[in-house]
Protein backbone atom coordinates (compact mmCIF):
# COMPACT_ATOMS: atom_id res chain seq x y z
CA UNK A 1 0.00 0.00 0.00
CA UNK A 2 1.13 3.54 -0.62
CA UNK A 3 2.00 4.68 2.87
CA UNK A 4 3.95 7.70 1.60
CA UNK A 5 0.86 9.10 -0.04
CA UNK A 6 -1.08 8.49 3.17
CA UNK A 7 1.39 10.64 5.11
CA UNK A 8 0.93 13.55 2.77
CA UNK A 9 -2.75 13.61 3.50
CA UNK A 10 -3.80 14.07 7.16
CA UNK A 11 -5.95 11.24 8.55
CA UNK A 12 -8.94 13.50 9.00
CA UNK A 13 -8.57 15.78 6.03
CA UNK A 14 -11.62 17.64 4.79
CA UNK A 15 -12.06 15.03 2.08
CA UNK A 16 -11.96 12.16 4.57
CA UNK A 17 -14.35 13.90 6.95
CA UNK A 18 -16.73 14.27 4.05
CA UNK A 19 -16.60 10.49 3.50
CA UNK A 20 -17.72 10.08 7.08
CA UNK A 21 -20.46 12.73 7.18
CA UNK A 22 -21.72 12.58 3.58
CA UNK A 23 -23.69 9.35 4.03
CA UNK A 24 -25.31 10.70 7.21
CA UNK A 25 -27.32 13.28 5.28
CA UNK A 26 -26.75 14.13 1.62
CA UNK A 27 -25.79 10.63 0.52
CA UNK A 28 -27.71 8.62 3.11
CA UNK A 29 -27.83 4.93 2.19
CA UNK A 30 -31.47 4.52 3.20
CA UNK A 31 -33.15 7.79 2.29
CA UNK A 32 -31.08 8.81 -0.75
CA UNK A 33 -29.58 5.60 -2.13
CA UNK A 34 -32.65 3.63 -0.91
CA UNK A 35 -30.61 0.58 0.09
CA UNK A 36 -31.01 -1.67 3.10
CA UNK A 37 -34.71 -0.92 3.47
CA UNK A 38 -35.72 -4.49 4.39
CA UNK A 39 -33.77 -4.67 7.61
CA UNK A 40 -34.80 -1.10 8.44
CA UNK A 41 -38.40 -2.32 8.48
CA UNK A 42 -37.69 -5.46 10.44
CA UNK A 43 -35.68 -4.34 13.45
CA UNK A 44 -37.15 -0.92 14.21
CA UNK A 45 -40.15 -1.86 16.36
CA UNK A 46 -38.06 -1.13 19.48
CA UNK A 47 -35.02 1.10 19.93
CA UNK A 48 -32.66 -1.30 21.67
CA UNK A 49 -32.49 -3.90 18.88
CA UNK A 50 -32.28 -1.05 16.35
CA UNK A 51 -29.28 0.36 18.21
CA UNK A 52 -27.45 -2.97 18.30
CA UNK A 53 -28.32 -3.64 14.67
CA UNK A 54 -26.96 -0.20 13.71
CA UNK A 55 -23.70 -0.91 15.54
CA UNK A 56 -23.40 -4.36 13.98
CA UNK A 57 -23.94 -2.99 10.46
CA UNK A 58 -21.50 -0.15 11.09
CA UNK A 59 -18.80 -2.59 12.18
CA UNK A 60 -19.42 -4.85 9.21
CA UNK A 61 -19.48 -2.02 6.63
CA UNK A 62 -16.35 -0.46 8.12
CA UNK A 63 -14.24 -3.58 8.36
CA UNK A 64 -15.41 -5.24 5.15
CA UNK A 65 -14.54 -2.02 3.31
CA UNK A 66 -11.14 -2.05 5.02
CA UNK A 67 -10.36 -5.68 4.22
CA UNK A 68 -11.56 -5.49 0.61
CA UNK A 69 -9.61 -2.30 0.07
CA UNK A 70 -6.45 -3.98 1.40
CA UNK A 71 -6.99 -6.91 -0.94
CA UNK A 72 -8.24 -4.87 -3.90
CA UNK A 73 -5.07 -5.10 -6.02
CA UNK A 74 -4.94 -8.89 -5.78
CA UNK A 75 -8.61 -9.77 -6.21
CA UNK A 76 -9.22 -11.37 -9.62
CA UNK A 77 -12.10 -9.33 -11.12
CA UNK A 78 -13.91 -12.45 -12.30
CA UNK A 79 -14.49 -13.69 -8.73
CA UNK A 80 -14.57 -10.33 -6.95
CA UNK A 81 -18.22 -10.65 -5.85
CA UNK A 82 -17.52 -14.06 -4.32
CA UNK A 83 -14.46 -12.72 -2.53
CA UNK A 84 -16.55 -9.82 -1.19
CA UNK A 85 -19.22 -12.22 -0.01
CA UNK A 86 -16.71 -14.42 1.81
CA UNK A 87 -15.29 -11.41 3.65
CA UNK A 88 -18.73 -10.01 4.53
CA UNK A 89 -20.09 -13.39 5.60
CA UNK A 90 -17.06 -14.08 7.81
CA UNK A 91 -17.45 -10.70 9.52
CA UNK A 92 -21.20 -11.12 10.01
CA UNK A 93 -20.78 -14.58 11.53
CA UNK A 94 -18.11 -13.18 13.84
CA UNK A 95 -20.42 -10.34 14.96
CA UNK A 96 -23.25 -12.82 15.53
CA UNK A 97 -20.99 -15.06 17.63
CA UNK A 98 -19.77 -12.12 19.70
CA UNK A 99 -23.32 -10.92 20.33
CA UNK A 100 -24.31 -14.43 21.44
CA UNK A 101 -21.37 -14.55 23.81
CA UNK A 102 -21.65 -11.11 25.40
CA UNK A 103 -25.11 -9.57 24.88
CA UNK A 104 -27.25 -12.68 24.78
CA UNK A 105 -30.60 -10.98 25.41
CA UNK A 106 -30.17 -8.58 22.49
CA UNK A 107 -28.93 -11.39 20.28
CA UNK A 108 -32.15 -13.27 21.10
CA UNK A 109 -34.24 -10.27 20.03
CA UNK A 110 -32.36 -9.75 16.77
CA UNK A 111 -32.41 -13.48 16.01
CA UNK A 112 -32.06 -13.99 12.25
CA UNK A 113 -31.56 -10.35 11.33
CA UNK A 114 -27.89 -10.34 12.29
CA UNK A 115 -27.27 -13.20 9.88
CA UNK A 116 -29.20 -11.29 7.24
CA UNK A 117 -26.72 -8.39 7.39
CA UNK A 118 -24.87 -10.47 4.78
CA UNK A 119 -27.58 -9.62 2.29
CA UNK A 120 -27.71 -5.93 3.23
CA UNK A 121 -27.30 -4.10 -0.07
CA UNK A 122 -25.45 -1.20 1.57
CA UNK A 123 -22.42 -3.39 2.27
CA UNK A 124 -22.05 -4.90 -1.19
CA UNK A 125 -22.88 -1.52 -2.69
CA UNK A 126 -20.06 0.23 -0.85
CA UNK A 127 -17.59 -2.57 -1.56
CA UNK A 128 -18.25 -2.38 -5.29
CA UNK A 129 -18.57 1.38 -5.52
CA UNK A 130 -15.85 2.48 -3.15
CA UNK A 131 -13.56 -0.08 -1.53
CA UNK A 132 -12.55 -1.75 -4.81
CA UNK A 133 -11.06 1.52 -6.04
CA UNK A 134 -9.86 3.40 -2.97
CA UNK A 135 -7.17 3.21 -0.32
CA UNK A 136 -7.86 1.40 2.99
CA UNK A 137 -8.25 4.39 5.30
CA UNK A 138 -10.76 6.34 3.16
CA UNK A 139 -12.58 3.03 2.55
CA UNK A 140 -12.83 2.35 6.25
CA UNK A 141 -14.20 5.87 6.84
CA UNK A 142 -16.67 5.45 3.99
CA UNK A 143 -17.89 2.18 5.54
CA UNK A 144 -18.25 3.68 9.00
CA UNK A 145 -20.00 6.72 7.50
CA UNK A 146 -22.52 4.59 5.65
CA UNK A 147 -23.07 2.55 8.80
CA UNK A 148 -23.72 5.80 10.67
CA UNK A 149 -26.19 7.01 8.06
CA UNK A 150 -28.01 3.67 8.17
CA UNK A 151 -28.00 3.64 11.98
CA UNK A 152 -29.29 7.20 12.23
CA UNK A 153 -32.35 6.44 10.11
CA UNK A 154 -32.90 3.18 12.02
CA UNK A 155 -32.88 5.01 15.33
CA UNK A 156 -35.21 7.78 14.13
CA UNK A 157 -37.69 5.23 12.80
CA UNK A 158 -37.40 3.08 15.93
CA UNK A 159 -37.89 6.15 18.16
CA UNK A 160 -41.25 7.00 16.62
CA UNK A 161 -42.39 3.39 16.33
CA UNK A 162 -41.56 2.57 19.93
CA UNK A 163 -42.98 5.86 21.26
CA UNK A 164 -46.34 5.55 19.51
CA UNK A 165 -46.47 1.77 19.33
CA UNK A 166 -45.45 0.81 22.86
CA UNK A 167 -45.36 4.12 24.77
CA UNK A 168 -41.74 3.53 25.74
CA UNK A 169 -38.26 4.75 24.75
CA UNK A 170 -35.44 2.19 25.07
CA UNK A 171 -37.81 0.19 27.27
CA UNK A 172 -38.60 3.02 29.71
CA UNK A 173 -42.21 4.12 30.06
CA UNK A 174 -42.49 7.69 28.81
CA UNK A 175 -46.21 8.04 28.18
CA UNK A 176 -47.70 8.93 31.60
CA UNK A 177 -50.28 6.56 33.07
CA UNK A 178 -52.75 9.45 33.43
CA UNK A 179 -52.87 9.72 29.65
CA UNK A 180 -53.88 6.05 29.38
CA UNK A 181 -56.56 6.63 32.01
CA UNK A 182 -57.82 9.53 29.90
CA UNK A 183 -58.41 7.10 27.04
CA UNK A 184 -55.09 7.21 25.10
CA UNK A 185 -54.04 3.92 23.59
CA UNK A 186 -50.83 2.67 22.01
CA UNK A 187 -51.15 2.38 18.26
CA UNK A 188 -50.67 -1.27 17.34
CA UNK A 189 -50.23 -0.28 13.69
CA UNK A 190 -46.87 1.31 14.53
CA UNK A 191 -45.49 -2.08 15.51
CA UNK A 192 -46.15 -3.53 12.07
CA UNK A 193 -43.59 -3.21 9.24
CA UNK A 194 -45.81 -1.08 6.92
CA UNK A 195 -45.65 1.82 9.36
CA UNK A 196 -41.86 1.64 9.26
CA UNK A 197 -42.04 2.11 5.50
CA UNK A 198 -44.36 5.10 5.96
CA UNK A 199 -42.04 6.55 8.62
CA UNK A 200 -39.07 6.17 6.26
CA UNK A 201 -41.18 7.89 3.61
CA UNK A 202 -41.86 10.82 5.92
CA UNK A 203 -38.15 11.11 6.73
CA UNK A 204 -37.33 11.18 3.00
CA UNK A 205 -39.99 13.88 2.50
CA UNK A 206 -38.65 16.06 5.32
CA UNK A 207 -35.04 15.57 4.21
CA UNK A 208 -35.82 16.59 0.63
CA UNK A 209 -37.84 19.58 1.75
CA UNK A 210 -34.74 20.97 3.45
CA UNK A 211 -32.25 19.78 0.81
CA UNK A 212 -33.72 20.86 -2.50
CA UNK A 213 -30.69 19.64 -4.46
CA UNK A 214 -31.76 16.06 -3.69
CA UNK A 215 -34.94 16.50 -5.72
CA UNK A 216 -34.96 14.65 -9.02
CA UNK A 217 -35.44 16.65 -12.22
CA UNK A 218 -38.95 16.51 -13.50
CA UNK B 1 -5.01 -10.58 -16.65
CA UNK B 2 -5.27 -13.24 -13.99
CA UNK B 3 -4.75 -16.87 -14.97
CA UNK B 4 -7.20 -19.57 -14.00
CA UNK B 5 -4.53 -21.08 -11.76
CA UNK B 6 -4.19 -17.80 -9.88
CA UNK B 7 -7.97 -17.51 -9.44
CA UNK B 8 -8.23 -21.04 -8.03
CA UNK B 9 -5.28 -20.52 -5.68
CA UNK B 10 -6.65 -17.18 -4.55
CA UNK B 11 -10.10 -18.59 -3.85
CA UNK B 12 -8.75 -21.64 -2.04
CA UNK B 13 -6.44 -19.65 0.23
CA UNK B 14 -9.11 -17.06 1.01
CA UNK B 15 -11.69 -19.68 1.94
CA UNK B 16 -9.26 -21.65 4.11
CA UNK B 17 -8.19 -18.48 5.91
CA UNK B 18 -11.79 -17.41 6.52
CA UNK B 19 -12.69 -20.87 7.78
CA UNK B 20 -9.71 -21.01 10.14
CA UNK B 21 -10.50 -17.54 11.46
CA UNK B 22 -14.15 -18.40 12.13
CA UNK B 23 -13.33 -21.76 13.70
CA UNK B 24 -10.94 -20.05 16.07
CA UNK B 25 -13.55 -17.44 17.02
CA UNK B 26 -16.16 -20.14 17.52
CA UNK B 27 -13.91 -22.23 19.78
CA UNK B 28 -12.88 -19.22 21.85
CA UNK B 29 -16.43 -17.90 22.29
CA UNK B 30 -18.16 -21.24 22.86
CA UNK B 31 -17.80 -21.36 26.67
CA UNK B 32 -19.37 -17.89 26.99
CA UNK B 33 -22.25 -18.84 24.70
CA UNK B 34 -22.95 -22.12 26.51
CA UNK B 35 -22.96 -20.28 29.81
CA UNK B 36 -25.40 -17.68 28.47
CA UNK B 37 -27.73 -20.41 27.26
CA UNK B 38 -27.65 -22.17 30.62
CA UNK B 39 -28.25 -18.89 32.45
CA UNK B 40 -31.15 -18.07 30.13
CA UNK B 41 -32.71 -21.47 30.85
CA UNK B 42 -32.29 -20.98 34.61
CA UNK B 43 -33.85 -17.52 34.43
CA UNK B 44 -36.85 -18.98 32.61
CA UNK B 45 -37.34 -21.71 35.18
CA UNK B 46 -37.01 -19.34 38.15
CA UNK B 47 -39.26 -16.80 36.45
CA UNK B 48 -42.05 -19.40 36.15
CA UNK B 49 -41.74 -20.12 39.89
CA UNK B 50 -41.98 -16.33 40.41
CA UNK B 51 -38.67 -16.02 42.23
CA UNK B 52 -38.06 -12.26 42.46
CA UNK B 53 -34.90 -10.35 41.56
CA UNK B 54 -33.28 -12.86 39.21
CA UNK B 55 -30.98 -11.47 36.54
CA UNK B 56 -28.19 -12.81 34.34
CA UNK B 57 -25.58 -12.12 37.03
CA UNK B 58 -27.19 -13.97 39.92
CA UNK B 59 -29.15 -16.68 38.10
CA UNK B 60 -26.69 -19.47 38.97
CA UNK B 61 -26.63 -18.94 42.79
CA UNK B 62 -30.41 -18.37 42.82
CA UNK B 63 -30.95 -21.56 40.84
CA UNK B 64 -28.77 -23.48 43.30
CA UNK B 65 -30.69 -22.02 46.20
CA UNK B 66 -34.26 -22.55 45.02
CA UNK B 67 -34.16 -25.69 42.86
CA UNK B 68 -33.92 -28.67 45.17
CA UNK B 69 -34.45 -31.52 42.73
CA UNK B 70 -34.07 -32.01 38.98
CA UNK B 71 -35.91 -35.12 37.83
CA UNK B 72 -35.99 -37.05 34.59
CA UNK B 73 -39.41 -38.55 33.95
CA UNK B 74 -40.29 -41.27 31.45
CA UNK B 75 -43.48 -41.77 29.42
CA UNK B 76 -45.21 -43.63 32.28
CA UNK B 77 -44.52 -40.76 34.67
CA UNK B 78 -41.86 -42.64 36.61
CA UNK B 79 -38.83 -40.76 37.90
CA UNK B 80 -35.77 -42.38 36.33
CA UNK B 81 -33.13 -39.90 37.45
CA UNK B 82 -33.03 -37.41 40.27
CA UNK B 83 -30.30 -34.86 40.90
CA UNK B 84 -30.15 -32.98 44.17
CA UNK B 85 -26.50 -31.98 44.30
CA UNK B 86 -25.02 -28.56 43.82
CA UNK B 87 -23.78 -28.34 40.23
CA UNK B 88 -27.28 -27.98 38.92
CA UNK B 89 -26.34 -27.38 35.30
CA UNK B 90 -24.65 -30.80 35.23
CA UNK B 91 -27.90 -32.62 35.97
CA UNK B 92 -29.22 -34.99 33.33
CA UNK B 93 -32.61 -33.26 33.46
CA UNK B 94 -31.08 -29.84 32.82
CA UNK B 95 -29.37 -31.06 29.67
CA UNK B 96 -32.38 -32.70 28.06
CA UNK B 97 -33.46 -30.94 24.89
CA UNK B 98 -37.25 -30.53 24.81
CA UNK B 99 -37.19 -30.26 21.02
CA UNK B 100 -35.54 -33.67 20.67
CA UNK B 101 -37.66 -35.33 23.35
CA UNK B 102 -40.96 -34.04 21.96
CA UNK B 103 -39.87 -35.09 18.48
CA UNK B 104 -39.23 -38.60 19.80
CA UNK B 105 -42.62 -38.57 21.49
CA UNK B 106 -44.34 -37.53 18.26
CA UNK B 107 -42.59 -40.37 16.41
CA UNK B 108 -43.44 -43.00 19.02
CA UNK B 109 -39.84 -43.38 20.14
CA UNK B 110 -38.78 -43.58 23.80
CA UNK B 111 -38.44 -40.17 25.39
CA UNK B 112 -37.65 -38.53 28.71
CA UNK B 113 -38.77 -35.20 30.09
CA UNK B 114 -37.31 -32.94 32.76
CA UNK B 115 -39.19 -31.76 35.86
CA UNK B 116 -37.72 -29.17 38.21
CA UNK B 117 -38.77 -29.04 41.84
CA UNK B 118 -38.26 -25.77 43.66
CA UNK B 119 -38.74 -24.87 47.28
CA UNK B 120 -39.86 -21.34 47.95
CA UNK B 121 -40.92 -20.13 51.40
CA UNK B 122 -41.41 -23.74 52.50
CA UNK B 123 -43.70 -24.47 49.57
CA UNK B 124 -42.94 -27.16 47.01
CA UNK B 125 -43.24 -25.98 43.39
CA UNK B 126 -43.18 -28.23 40.30
CA UNK B 127 -41.87 -26.63 37.13
CA UNK B 128 -42.55 -28.21 33.73
CA UNK B 129 -40.75 -27.03 30.58
CA UNK B 130 -42.89 -26.75 27.43
CA UNK B 131 -42.31 -26.33 23.73
CA UNK B 132 -44.63 -25.79 20.79
CA UNK B 133 -45.18 -23.77 17.64
CA UNK B 134 -46.39 -20.20 17.34
CA UNK B 135 -47.15 -18.32 14.15
CA UNK B 136 -43.67 -17.85 12.68
CA UNK B 137 -41.57 -20.31 14.58
CA UNK B 138 -41.01 -22.19 17.81
CA UNK B 139 -42.41 -21.01 21.13
CA UNK B 140 -41.41 -22.43 24.49
CA UNK B 141 -41.94 -21.81 28.15
CA UNK B 142 -42.23 -23.18 31.64
CA UNK B 143 -45.28 -23.64 33.83
CA UNK B 144 -44.98 -23.83 37.60
CA UNK B 145 -47.61 -25.69 39.60
CA UNK B 146 -48.01 -25.62 43.37
CA UNK B 147 -47.65 -28.74 45.55
CA UNK B 148 -51.25 -29.82 44.74
CA UNK B 149 -50.14 -30.08 41.07
CA UNK B 150 -53.28 -28.25 40.06
CA UNK B 151 -52.91 -24.54 40.83
CA UNK B 152 -50.63 -22.47 38.59
CA UNK B 153 -47.94 -20.52 40.44
CA UNK B 154 -46.66 -18.78 37.32
CA UNK B 155 -45.59 -19.20 33.72
CA UNK B 156 -42.77 -18.11 31.48
CA UNK B 157 -42.84 -17.89 27.70
CA UNK B 158 -40.24 -17.35 25.02
CA UNK B 159 -40.40 -17.29 21.24
CA UNK B 160 -38.09 -17.55 18.28
CA UNK B 161 -39.76 -15.05 15.97
CA UNK B 162 -43.30 -13.99 16.94
CA UNK B 163 -44.34 -10.50 15.78
CA UNK B 164 -43.06 -7.90 18.26
CA UNK B 165 -45.99 -6.13 19.91
CA UNK B 166 -48.53 -8.77 18.82
CA UNK B 167 -47.59 -12.43 19.27
CA UNK B 168 -44.40 -11.33 20.99
CA UNK B 169 -46.60 -10.08 23.84
CA UNK B 170 -46.82 -13.64 25.20
CA UNK B 171 -43.61 -12.66 27.00
CA UNK B 172 -45.27 -9.66 28.68
CA UNK B 173 -46.20 -9.72 32.35
CA UNK B 174 -49.72 -8.67 31.44
CA UNK B 175 -50.29 -11.93 29.56
CA UNK B 176 -48.34 -14.18 31.92
CA UNK B 177 -49.91 -12.84 35.13
CA UNK B 178 -53.32 -14.04 33.95
CA UNK B 179 -52.22 -17.63 34.54
CA UNK B 180 -51.54 -17.16 38.25
CA UNK B 181 -54.02 -19.08 40.38
CA UNK B 182 -55.65 -20.87 37.44
CA UNK B 183 -56.30 -24.61 37.76
CA UNK B 184 -55.54 -27.42 35.30
CA UNK B 185 -58.05 -29.93 36.77
CA UNK B 186 -61.82 -29.46 37.23
CA UNK B 187 -63.77 -30.34 40.36
CA UNK B 188 -64.19 -33.98 39.28
CA UNK B 189 -60.42 -34.27 38.84
CA UNK B 190 -60.57 -34.27 35.05
CA UNK B 191 -57.63 -32.66 33.20
CA UNK B 192 -58.75 -29.46 31.48
CA UNK B 193 -55.44 -27.74 30.73
CA UNK B 194 -55.63 -23.95 30.51
CA UNK B 195 -57.48 -22.59 27.55
CA UNK B 196 -56.33 -19.41 25.81
CA UNK B 197 -59.71 -17.97 24.83
CA UNK B 198 -60.15 -15.71 21.83
CA UNK B 199 -62.49 -12.86 22.73
CA UNK B 200 -61.82 -13.23 26.45
CA UNK B 201 -62.80 -15.62 29.23
CA UNK B 202 -66.14 -13.84 29.70
CA UNK B 203 -67.30 -16.05 26.85
CA UNK B 204 -66.81 -19.15 29.01
CA UNK B 205 -69.42 -20.38 31.52
CA UNK B 206 -68.62 -18.86 34.93
CA UNK B 207 -67.43 -22.19 36.33
CA UNK B 208 -64.87 -22.70 33.56
CA UNK B 209 -63.19 -19.32 33.85
CA UNK B 210 -60.71 -20.75 36.35
CA UNK B 211 -59.35 -22.88 33.47
CA UNK B 212 -58.97 -20.07 30.92
CA UNK B 213 -57.07 -16.89 30.12
CA UNK B 214 -57.70 -14.10 27.60
CA UNK B 215 -56.03 -14.51 24.22
CA UNK B 216 -53.96 -11.66 22.82
CA UNK B 217 -55.81 -9.42 20.41
CA UNK B 218 -54.20 -9.34 16.98
CA UNK B 219 -52.30 -12.55 17.71
CA UNK B 220 -54.85 -15.34 17.35
CA UNK B 221 -52.42 -17.85 15.88
CA UNK B 222 -49.76 -17.29 18.53
CA UNK B 223 -52.48 -17.54 21.21
CA UNK B 224 -53.65 -20.82 19.67
CA UNK B 225 -50.04 -21.98 19.71
CA UNK B 226 -49.80 -21.28 23.45
CA UNK B 227 -53.12 -23.04 24.00
CA UNK B 228 -51.99 -26.14 22.08
CA UNK B 229 -48.57 -26.16 23.73
CA UNK B 230 -50.13 -26.16 27.22
CA UNK B 231 -52.62 -28.87 26.34
CA UNK B 232 -50.11 -31.04 24.52
CA UNK B 233 -47.16 -30.84 26.90
CA UNK B 234 -49.15 -30.96 30.14
CA UNK B 235 -50.93 -33.93 28.57
CA UNK B 236 -47.60 -35.69 28.15
CA UNK B 237 -46.68 -34.93 31.76
CA UNK B 238 -50.12 -36.12 32.92
CA UNK B 239 -49.03 -39.60 34.14
CA UNK B 240 -46.40 -37.95 36.37
CA UNK B 241 -48.85 -35.31 37.59
CA UNK B 242 -51.57 -37.88 38.37
CA UNK B 243 -49.04 -40.04 40.22
CA UNK B 244 -47.91 -37.25 42.50
CA UNK B 245 -51.21 -35.49 43.19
Amino acid sequence: MSTEKMEKEPLFSAKNIKLLTGPVNMNNPITVQVLGICSALAVTAKMKPALVMALAVMIVTGFSNLVISLLRNGIPPRIRIIVQLVVVAALVILVDQILKAFVYDVSKQLSVFVGLIITNCIIMGRLEAFAMGNKPWPSFLDGIGNGLGYGLILLIVAFFRELFGSGTILGYEVVPQSLYHAGYENNGMMILPPMALITVGVIIWVQRYYNRELLEDK
Amino acid sequence: MYSNGYIFRYAAILVVLAAAFLSLASVLLKPFQERNKAIDKMEGILSAARVEGVNANNAIPYFDKYIVDEQVVNAKGEVVNSYTQNQKDKAQAFNLDMKVELYNKAHNKPFQLPVYIAEKEGQKIYIFPMRGTGLWGAIWGNIALSSDLNTVIGVYFGDASETPGLGGEIKSDKFKDQFIGKKIFDNEGKFTSIEVVKGGIQKLPAGDRIHGVDALSGATLTSNGVNDMLKNVLGIYLPYIEKNR
